[in-house]
């Protein structure tokens, strides 16, 4: 190794071995910061650190400044640069993973609603075994902004005079089942 | 008669129920058995992924698990789940380390995934396994004049899709199987926003927006898409859109099994084409 490179301290390099960790996260070594990714990205104009910079973040170890953005949120999972990037980096998985990440750290910011709005999901589908549109959009407005809910009615209305909205949650009989298996995995953990 | 084991998704059951009523009676015209997968659990759906990723994989697994018992592929008419339950599928199958964490928790329930399931989106069964061909031949009301632009969205071709990723075919082929003309449109794989209409609903609306400009510039009557979410949102957030923006859509969205269905001569309210917000009765009116 060249003497003269810089060592990036201890955290950092640790925040590359987390992503590089996941399905395919090793690919962001070979990353030669072509901008396809962004060029792709439908919501790029939206992000703090578009996906080339968030990639070129992660690689530099600026951890907490990219994982308390609002980058990897505005990820609509369409997986477009996933199937252009000429050195078959996965961005759309890395994006996930960068959410677990901040999740599990307490640093997903509240400039965006798509944090609560997930947490919100997941209650619902462990919950119920199936996820339960009606209570899971009401929690959801209630935690973020009643107000905006208002804005929402019109649409919700449509969909229940269209019985598209029911009111009462569709369980699975194995619910303590369910309940089983994720104690369990949350007692094994460590997976990204 | 070919059998599969079928998982619905969530969200046929509710905000997407045109989709969950019209797949049954559509799959008996063209000799498919569709055997619902019992007390199936949610996917483990990209929120989750996104929240916690063993736990995810674990939800997909109990699903796979109970579809192995009974031999039969998995067929999901949605595209999220598809790529869920498949990826999970290959993540358990390549990487070790998770799979012997998710067998762990499986065995909480007594239950064990060999990875002997094949996961498959209703659109591909219905384009590789049922043909274009062979729909055409049982359509008994050609959508002729009917100018439909077929909608693949993003998760039905990306990232491990059966068509080409960018320039998907197969939907059109579908389409014109029925008698329709397909209406060739730039932006039909192009993202809608997905739950982003939640959290960011601005965003979404500009993306709705864009599509269906695209589409009636190019001369559809109508969409016609596979995937539960794309649909929510370009029928479901269009007066939205159009007090948003100032436009005049009535562009009525379809879900491929009840355009499929009305060439069928299936009857409409078993295709729930009285839960589309934007009423797709007055261009349907020639072959109802």
């Amino acid at each position: 190794m060249d003497d003269t490179m810089v060592k990036a301290p201890a955290a950092e390099v640790d925040f590359i071995g987390e992503v590089c960790s996941i399905p395919g996260g090793e690919a962001i070594r070979s990353c030669i910061q072509c901008g396809m990714c962004t060029g792709s990205c439908p919501t790029a104009s939206k992000w703090d650190y578009p996906p080339r910079q968030a990639i070129a973040m992660v690689r530099a170890g600026l951890r907490d400044e990219l994982l308390s953005s609002n980058s990897m949120w505005f990820c609509a999972s369409c997986y477009t640069c996933t199937v252009r990037c000429p050195r078959d980096i996965k961005p759309t998985d890395i994006m996930h993973a960068l959410e677990v990440i901040a999740i599990r750290d307490g640093l997903s910011t509240k400039r965006s609603r798509t944090p609560v709005m997930y947490k919100c999901f997941v209650d619902s589908a462990k919950s119920n075994g199936r996820v339960y549109e009606l209570g899971m959009m009401l929690k959801f407005f209630l935690r973020t902004n009643p107000f905006a809910a208002l804005k929402m009615a019109p649409v919700g209305l449509g969909l229940f005079l269209h019985k598209r909205l029911p009111l009462k949650p569709s369980r699975i009989k194995g619910r303590g089942e369910l309940k089983a298996i994720l104690d369990k995995a949350r007692a094994l953990g460590g997976a990204k | 008669m070919k059998y599969y084991s079928y998982f619905p998704g969530c969200s046929a059951e509710a905000a997407a129920s045109p989709l969950g009523l019209s797949v049954l009676p559509v799959a008996k015209e063209l000799d498919m058995d569709l055997i619902e997968l019992e007390d199936w659990n949610c996917c483990g759906s990209t929120p989750y992924g996104s929240v916690d990723k063993l736990e995810a994989t674990c939800m997909a697994a109990r699903n796979l698990a109970l579809a192995e018992k009974k031999g039969f592929d998995l067929v999901t008419p949605c595209s999220n789940c598809f790529v869920i339950l498949h990826s999970a599928n290959t993540h358990l199958k390549e990487l070790p380390r998770l799979r012997e964490q998710v067998s762990e928790a499986l065995a909480a329930a007594s239950l064990d995934y060999s990875g002997g399931v094949r996961v498959r989106h209703l659109a591909e069964v219905l384009y590789s396994d049922i043909t274009p061909e062979v729909i055409g031949a049982k359509v008994t009301k050609s959508l002729n004049g009917l100018k439909v632009a077929p909608y693949y969205g993003c998760q039905l071709v990306r990232p491990d899709g059966f068509d080409d990723p960018e320039s998907p075919h197969s939907l059109d082929e579908l389409v014109a199987s029925l008698g329709a003309d397909v209406v060739s449109w730039p932006l039909k794989a192009h993202c809608c926003g997905s739950s982003l209409v939640m959290s960011e609903q601005e965003l979404a609306l500009e993306l709705i927006n864009k599509l269906l400009r695209n589409a009636q510039e190019n001369g559809a009557q109508c969409l016609v898409t596979p995937c539960p979410l794309c649909q929510i949102n370009l029928d479901a957030y269009q007066s939205q859109v159009n007090s948003k923006f100032k436009t005049h859509y009535h562009l009525p969205v379809l879900f491929l099994t009840q355009l499929i269905g009305v060439a069928l001569g299936i009857t409409t309210n078993v295709l729930g084409l009285q839960r589309n917000i934007v009423s797709p009765m007055r261009v349907l009116a020639p072959y109802l």
